[in-house]
């Protein structure tokens, strides 16, 4: 019984041999791989004994890396964080096992590995200097910013989420979301476990902090998306602000559609302008504006400001700023009924409050939608300039006069007879546009405000929606848009 | 028959050098975390020392024929063991200087005692042919200890474990044992009958397989639901795929016949598949297995991440590792035990794994070996049936961390830090030893050299 022995023998080896090669080929050949897999948590972790740059706003570091190193160890630093959960939406927090935010998205450029500053990284080597991460400069304004939180603040116990957009270049000058989170609490690599614990416990909190509602959560945008219901009536159809519409008190569609107060009527029953119906945010008009526009041409006026109409086209055009934005959709309806109400931004019709700040910052830049971003500049730690982002053109949503003519009928919302009044700020002309958006029969309705200031010469483009308000746009969000255009035409 | 050559001394000085590795790697392994040899080398690394040389110094006596290799190969794969075991202890401590082994010292000088007792004791170990079917309900008793309330104890979700009073035990370990020893005897009655060839089947001129007749079918048709009862019950499939596996080979060296193993593969695929449709555990297993840089499956409770993080660790060890110390392998759940391969070749790099598995070859080849030197088919089953047994636990358990087959949490023969591993490893090593010792020993001599009946002196 010698042959099967040494037959077990060679298979015993062969098994051992299928190791080794496995061995070899994981540890050799895929090794690059694994490490650059997304999974790989190591990643943050083994950078933290490195001098990671700051990140600053309007000149100030926001976040930056303290060196906390003791004589006779290996460095360490601890990563700072400014204004408590401020900035947090956008700067993110670079923490043990993770990380988010500008931190996660120019993660190569901060630490220092991006091939970019390999010249220079190669010079340090030489000349003993210790490496450095590079510094990355935000377009945030702090003043839009701190006016969009404090006034989130001041509401109390409400969710929501803020965006302010400079027209011209599609700088992000405010990203306000609400609750936010102090990302000192989860970056000590002293107390790592209390990090991870502070973490865990807000992953689990109903609240959702550390959701950027601002750029990742879809809300039916209500009303405001009349403005892109008005811009399509303007593009396909050649309405003008006298443009009439049927607008009955009540509009059957499957359910009957009622007028923005039920109950009420926009203009007696009688068909109303486009200008009065924007002003007075009219439901059955929009509705009727809506269907007569089609489906097709709906759903492309909005994918021109931004909106998706599929899911494939949203994965084929993915939006970073460089924090990547989640999709909003406008899919192409020809179910009359659904139609109707995507018209006023319900049924299948959804954005992000960045999506809404496009669409006020579009019909303020003269119907060009600039693309959004964030980083102004990546300077490197002598200051000398690696990248400067510089303004492109997102779309030509609508020409310029039909921007023109949507300015006008947006400012009459602001103004006496309008129905978001509290957006008004005194020897400024400001264009907005409130939304109320159903949520569901038992569930408060979100608030939302979108518009620009000065309506004449437009510096600051916003968009506001406070989460389950239960309130009026004008009411709930208007205030806070308010303050935030404050904060940079005053 | 092998020459009667003992090669005492090629022993002593192999020991040498794999009490020189053990020591050498607790000081790598406190240079790299604390700047400086730890005291550790001298303590841990010399009762290593002393335990290795008092273990030879043992064989000198009792067992001067065995082969010369197995000793050193083991002491080799249990000082490494040790060494990574007190570099992972040493970044949980406060202090690094009070840094030990936990019991693994303790553990490994049972395990050498164990060994010895079975060297000197197990004269012949033939007399272990008369308790077949004690072994054989030994073995079976021992998988099934786990499953009885208020004795077996769930540890991380696996019942593997029993407790006795302090002391946490793993019978699977042992059950190994007694199933190799009852899967020899009872083979070697029964091999004869087992090389019956009930009707070959042929396609055309070529034989595809000799069927066994149908009466032959029951054993394996025992080992197979054994094996499926395992993985279903116990959710272990490990001890499942090692038992089934080892059953296998052993059927295939006592009756020559590939039809068996043909049949047995057969079996445990399409019940292990049916066990797979059927059970969620099981499904889960594969997904980890076939899904794990899958983010979902990462994230799961369960999930791949324990095995990401392993590969990722070995990843970073690259060819050359990042050394003893210097890694990040005490991050990796059960880095000590299940995992210690995967430690080990994120901090000693492919090339330490290479030199492990040339080692683990070695021992397997020359337990192999010792199957073909020895007398009689009970011995030869035995020999080979341990030899296999550690080359197969080492795929499973090595198989399973790098993707070759789905993860199973088996622990690593010599390595893995645990007295039950370690105690059942040893008493298969004292097995193979006595095997040795016999095989190689001269025939006897005869002392009187007159009448018709000689005197001679084992």
């Amino acid at each position: 019984m010698n042959t099967p022995i040494r037959r077990l023998s060679v298979f015993a080896l062969f098994l051992l041999v299928v190791l080794m090669l496995n061995v070899t080929w994981i540890q050799g050949f895929q090794a690059e791989a694994i490490r650059n897999d997304p999974l790989n948590t190591r990643k943050f972790s083994e950078r933290l004994s490195e001098a990671r740059g700051p990140i600053q706003v309007a000149g100030e570091n926001v976040a930056y890396s303290e060196d906390i190193s003791e004589e006779g160890k290996p460095p360490k630093y601890q990563r700072e964080y400014v204004g408590g959960g401020l900035y947090t939406p956008i700067v993110g927090s670079f923490r043990t096992y993770g990380a988010s935010g500008i931190e996660y998205t120019e993660n190569a450029l901060l630490d220092g590995s991006d091939d970019r500053l390999a010249v220079r990284n190669f010079r340090d080597i030489i000349t003993g200097r210790e490496p450095e991460g590079a510094q990355v400069l935000l377009t945030l304004d702090p003043g839009v910013q701190k006016a969009g939180y404090e006034a989130f603040a001041a509401l109390g116990g409400k969710n929501g989420a803020a965006v302010a957009l400079d027209p011209d270049t599609g700088a992000v000058l405010g990203a306000v979301s609400y609750p936010s989170y102090d990302a000192n609490e989860v970056v000590s690599i002293t107390d790592t476990q209390a990090a991870v614990d502070n973490y865990t416990a807000m992953e689990n909190d109903p609240r959702k902090p550390l959701l950027n509602r601002a750029l990742n959560e879809r809300y039916p945008p209500g009303s405001t998306f009349k403005v892109v219901t008005a811009a399509a009536a303007m593009e396909y159809l050649d309405a003008t602000p006298e443009s009439t519409q049927d607008a009955p008190d009540v509009l059957s569609l499957g359910n009957d559609l009622p007028n923005a107060t039920p109950g009420g009527t926009c203009n007696g029953g009688q068909p109303d302008t486009l200008a009065h119906s924007i002003q007075i945010s009219c439901n059955t008009s929009f509705a009727n504006w809506a269907i007569e526009v089609g489906g097709q041409n709906l759903s492309e006026q909005a994918s021109a400001f931004g909106f998706h109409p599929t899911v494939e086209d949203a994965e084929a055009n993915p939006l970073n700023i460089p924090l990547s934005v989640t999709p909003s959709y406008a899919p192409p309806e020809e179910d009359r009924n659904i139609l109707g109400r995507a018209g006023i931004g319900q049924s299948n019709v959804e954005a992000t409050p960045l999506q809404m700040a496009m669409v006020a910052a579009g019909v303020a830049n003269s119907g060009e939608v600039m693309r959004p971003y964030v980083v102004d500049s990546v300077r490197d730690s002598d200051l000398s300039v690696i990248t400067q982002t510089s303004p492109e053109t997102y779309s030509q949503a609508v020409s310029a006069s039909t921007a023109e003519d949507l300015t006008e009928m947006m400012t009459l919302v602001t103004q006496q007879g309008g129905s978001g009044t509290n957006a008004a700020i005194p020897g400024v002309q400001v264009a907005g546009k409130t939304g109320t958006a159903e949520t569901g029969p038992d569930s408060p309705t979100h608030n939302w405000f979108i518009g620009f200031a000065p309506a004449n010469d437009p510096q600051i483009a916003v968009a506001v929606v406070v989460e389950f308000g239960g309130g009026s746009g004008n009411e709930l969000a208007a205030p806070i848009a308010r303050q935030m255009m404050e904060a940079v035409v005053q | 028959m092998l020459p009667p050559v003992k090669r005492r001394n090629a022993e002593l000085v192999l020991i040498v050098f794999a009490i020189g590795i053990t020591m050498a790697g607790i000081a790598m392994a406190g240079i790299n975390l604390n700047g400086r040899v730890p005291a550790a080398m001298w303590t841990v690394g010399l009762t290593f020392g002393a335990l290795s040389a008092a273990a030879h110094v043992a064989m000198r006596f009792v067992a001067p024929y065995a082969d010369p290799l197995i000793l050193p190969c083991t002491l080799f794969l249990n000082g490494i063991g040790v060494a990574m075991i007190w570099r992972l202890n040493a970044v949980d401590v406060e202090d690094i200087e009070r840094a030990g082994v936990g019991m693994q010292l303790v553990w490994t000088a049972v395990g050498l005692i164990c060994c010895f007792l079975i060297i000197i004791f197990l004269k012949d170990p033939r007399v272990l042919q008369r308790y077949t079917y004690i072994s054989g309900l030994v073995a079976i008793v021992l998988l099934m200890l786990p499953a009885v309330p208020g004795l077996g104890k769930e540890v991380y979700g696996a019942r593997l474990w029993i407790g006795i009073g302090p002391f946490t035990l793993q019978p699977s370990e042992f059950a190994k044992i007694a199933l190799v020893i009852f899967l020899a005897s009872y083979l070697m009655n029964k091999r004869q009958v087992l090389q019956i060839v009930g009707k070959p089947i042929k396609i055309g001129r070529f034989k595809i397989i000799d069927l066994p007749r149908a009466r032959d079918m029951a054993p394996i048709l025992v080992g197979w639901l054994l094996a499926i009862g395992m993985l279903v019950l116990l959710t272990d499939l490990g001890t499942s795929l090692l038992l089934f596996g080892t059953f296998l080979a052993m059927l295939y060296v006592a009756t020559q016949r590939s039809s068996w193993v043909t049949i047995g593969l057969l079996l445990f695929v399409s019940g292990a598949y049916i066990a797979y449709l059927l059970f969620w555990h099981v499904q889960a297993r594969v997904n980890i297995w076939l899904n794990a840089f899958d983010q979902e499956v990462y994230y799961e409770v369960g999930g791949s991440q324990q095995l990401v993080q392993g590969l990722v660790g070995m990843a970073y060890g690259g060819l050359f590792g990042t050394g003893l110390g210097a890694g990040q392998a005490h991050n990796i759940f059960a880095a000590d035990s299940d995992f210690i391969l995967a430690s080990l070749g994120e901090e000693l790099g492919v090339t330490g794994l290479l030199a492990i598995l040339l080692v683990l070859g070695l021992l397997v080849e020359r337990g192999m070996r010792m199957a073909l030197a020895s007398t009689g088919v009970f011995n030869k089953l035995l020999a080979s049936g341990i030899a296999f047994v550690l080359a197969y636990q080492v795929f499973i358990v090595l198989g399973g961390l790098t993707r070759v087959i789905p993860l199973t949490g088996s622990t690593t023969p010599f390595m893995s830090a645990g007295g039950s591993a370690l105690m059942a490893s040893w008493i298969m090593m004292g097995i193979l030893l006595r095997i040795s010792d016999n095989a190689r020993r001269p025939a006897p001599q005869a002392i009187q050299d007159e009448g018709a009946t000689q005197v001679i002196r084992r």
